[in-house]
């Protein structure tokens, strides 16, 4: 079997040239456009990357998006473990997979307008209409308005929805794993004598260690790219703006093309590295 | 079998050709706008007639995201026909690069000269070219309030600024609400404190004064901008002149704010909008009569000397494709005959000077209409009229800011650094 040089090239041609057009191209314009003014005309230099690290709002954004990657993630993954774990000692595992999960199947847009209602805010004296307000009154607590209070309430609160939705989705990845986890391994455990929690920390969790750490990156990415709560709930005032929305905002409100090149450029270079470390583990787990 | 299928394909040739004809007939123009439901149902009545006499078929999509939609669809290539623009701002941007049709080419400009006042036309133009046309108009400088409740409680119209205070000092003292304000509206929230500091500057300086402060020839960080604010916050940033205080001003839908007004008691007494929250407040309290159960008051003066003047937005439709079906609509949407189903539906006002008195569908219409008419200063919505990331981002967001307790000079800083950005081309 004799194979010509070019054979390769040409089975890759087609995914080669669709990645160059849709994805390579797109890319380096972009890149491109984020030195040019508003219109794209003139040569700014660095200064929208000067606006985008000096701008009192960009850097609310940029905390943001911080705060985001450090709850959102780690409280979607640990609780979804959590929950894959005790859930399947549970007789009703299903039922309460199915109610967690979900969230899942509403859009963004449509859990936000849920939630918005959740943290309605009435005055005082007149009949609270959101849920957690109403709550409130229940316990004779003076009504809170959950998405005005800054710097933490309102983002934590923003934070709170999505975790709504993404938990099921961990739990159900973390689920399938923890049942495909080898009996043998726990059972020999327990016959050594070792408790359910040394067991947990021990042997379950090491051993989901490649599957969380994928659901960790692949979280931060999502998360590092979160809009849709931010723009229904809040459109980023009151201090709870992030990356994405104020790329949007630059982009369809304000026309500055330059500027909101250069956010998206800020946030692929914020995506890049999380993309290699997954990168990374799949070739080293290919090898072995 | 061969015959079936011969059959079978002259019976679907024959109806492609018929199909392909019927779509050839029909003749359409697309419009982008931001209404929807009962201004959607409105609008589509006053084109009735034009369908009906034309034959041509008119496609309306509305979304309250129009800036980015039509920016997209420019951007592409693929605008509507006409648009329905809330302002000058976006018609003055899209002129500047050449999208829209010049209208004095086709359309009668010695009618149009007689129909509108010489604002309307000027505002539709731009480098001595008309743009645009208006359809209706909405007069901003009123104050609602409920003559019944007024009544009950013994309280007077007030009519200048000083007694606005001592009536809202009384009110307090009486252990209520005076106002009850709301700024949220969505990915817009902040806009209906511009309009309070635009009332205000008209009323506290030189009209002069306020044209140089849409066009950024004085700063916002100057005296005449920092006390409309400062007077703005002498209402807005009172805790106890409006109802649940600041936390419910931010919080609260600004087309939900009024029904305050008409709860028993009453929770609130004064609300300074629009006269397009009369379908508002009907739609939330379908058993309120207008003129009787509510009504309002213009805006009152500040400092004697510049009087009462009218804050206003309007509705105006430039063409982005110059085709005979969109010349057709534009002219017809520019005759008082169209525009009178409009106002009638609708509750706006009219900047057409042949649209009769009659169309209106109440007394509060036409006395709006006459407040309008007669007021000696007309100033246009500024933040409307000035680039999109200020009068339409840092303007709404330092409204926020403001009420929500930030320090004035932060607040003007910001917008004045924005502003700065933004009007140099």
């Amino acid at each position: 079997m004799h194979t010509k040089r070019s054979t390769p090239w040409l089975y890759l041609g087609p995914a080669l040239a669709a990645l160059t057009f849709f994805l390579i191209y797109p890319s380096i314009n972009t890149i491109y456009l984020s030195f040019l003014d508003r219109s794209s005309e003139r040569f700014v230099g660095a200064s929208n990357y000067v606006y985008v690290f000096a701008n009192r709002t960009m850097l609310t954004a940029l905390r943001n998006n911080t705060l985001w990657v450090l709850i959102f993630t780690p409280l979607t993954v640990f609780l979804g473990l959590i929950l894959a774990v005790i859930l399947d000692r549970v007789e009703y595992e299903t039922t309460i997979k199915f109610i967690i999960f979900m969230p899942m199947a509403i859009s963004f847009v449509g859990a936000s307008v849920i939630w918005k209602f959740v943290y309605a805010y009435r005055p005082p004296l007149a009949p609270q209409i959101g849920f957690l307000n109403a709550f409130c009154g229940i316990l004779r607590l003076s009504p809170v308005p959950w998405l005005i209070r800054k710097p933490w309430i309102n983002n934590f609160c923003l934070i709170a929805v999505g975790v709504w939705v993404w938990t099921g989705f961990c739990m159900v990845i973390l689920s399938a794993t923890y049942k495909g986890l080898p009996r043998q391994l726990l059972e020999a455990a327990r016959i050594d004598g070792a408790n359910e929690w040394k067991i947990f920390w021990k042997i379950i969790f090491p051993l989901m260690m490649p599957t969380i750490t994928v659901l960790i990156t692949t979280q931060v990415i999502g998360v590092l790219k979160v809009f849709d709560i931010v723009y229904v709930m809040t459109n980023g005032n009151f201090g709870t703006e992030v990356i994405a929305n104020r790329m949007y905002k630059e982009m369809f409100n304000f026309r500055n093309f330059g500027r909101a090149s250069t956010i998206a450029v800020v946030l692929l270079l914020l995506i890049l590295p999380m993309m290699l470390v997954n990168l990374w583990r799949f070739r080293r787990e290919g090898v072995r | 079998m061969g015959k079936k299928i011969l059959v079978f394909s002259l019976t679907m040739l024959l109806i492609g050709v018929v199909a392909a004809g019927a779509f050839a007939e029909q003749k359409t123009v697309s419009i982008l706008g931001v209404w929807g439901g009962g201004e959607r149902d409105a609008f589509m009545k006053a084109l009735e007639p034009f369908e009906a006499a034309t034959g041509i078929r008119v496609e309306f999509t509305g979304t309250r995201d129009l800036p980015a939609v039509l920016t997209t669809r420019v951007a592409a290539g693929n605008p509507p026909d006409i648009s329905a623009l809330p302002n000058p701002g976006q018609m003055e941007e899209f002129a500047k690069i050449g999208e829209l049709v010049d209208l004095s080419t086709f359309m009668d400009m010695s009618k149009l000269q007689s129909d509108y006042a010489k604002t309307w036309l000027d505002l539709g133009s731009c480098k001595g070219k008309l743009y645009a046309i208006f359809i209706s108009a909405d007069l901003k400088s009123l104050i609602w309030y409920s003559p019944k409740a007024f009544a009950d409680a013994g309280y007077t119209v007030p009519e200048t600024w000083d007694e606005l205070i001592v009536l809202s000092d009384k009110i307090v003292a009486d252990g209520k609400a005076p106002w009850c304000i709301g700024f949220e509206s969505g990915a817009a929230s902040g806009w209906p404190g511009t309009d309070w500091i635009e009332d205000i500057m008209l009323r506290t300086t030189e009209s002069a004064v306020y044209d140089k402060w849409v066009n950024h020839e004085i700063s916002w960080t100057s005296p005449p901008v920092r006390r409309a604010f400062e007077l703005f916050g002498q209402i807005a940033r009172n805790e106890n002149y409006v109802y649940g205080g600041t936390a419910a001003e931010l919080t609260a839908n600004f087309g939900d704010a009024p029904d305050a007004l008409f709860t028993s008691p009453p929770s609130a007494y004064m609300h300074r909008q629009a006269t397009f929250i009369k379908s508002f407040i009907l739609k939330h309290n379908p058993n309120l009569v207008p003129g009787i159960d509510f009504s309002f008051f213009p805006f009152p003066p500040i400092d004697p000397q510049y009087g009462t003047p009218a804050l206003g937005a309007a509705d105006m439709f430039v063409m982005f494709n110059d085709t005979s079906e969109a010349e057709a609509l534009m002219r017809y949407l520019a005759t008082p005959g169209a525009q009178e189903i409009w106002v009638a539906e609708i509750g706006k006002l009219s900047a057409n000077r042949r649209v009769s008195q009659g169309a209106y569908p109440d007394e509060l219409t036409r006395k709006a209409a006459q407040i309008l008419a007669n007021a000696k200063t007309f100033r246009f919505d500024g933040s409307d009229l000035m680039p999109a990331s200020v009068g339409s981002g840092s303007f709404w967001t330092g409204i926020l800011d403001y009420v929500g307790g930030e320090n004035l000079d932060i607040v003007l800083k910001k917008i004045e650094d924005s502003a700065v950005e933004a009007y140099a081309k």
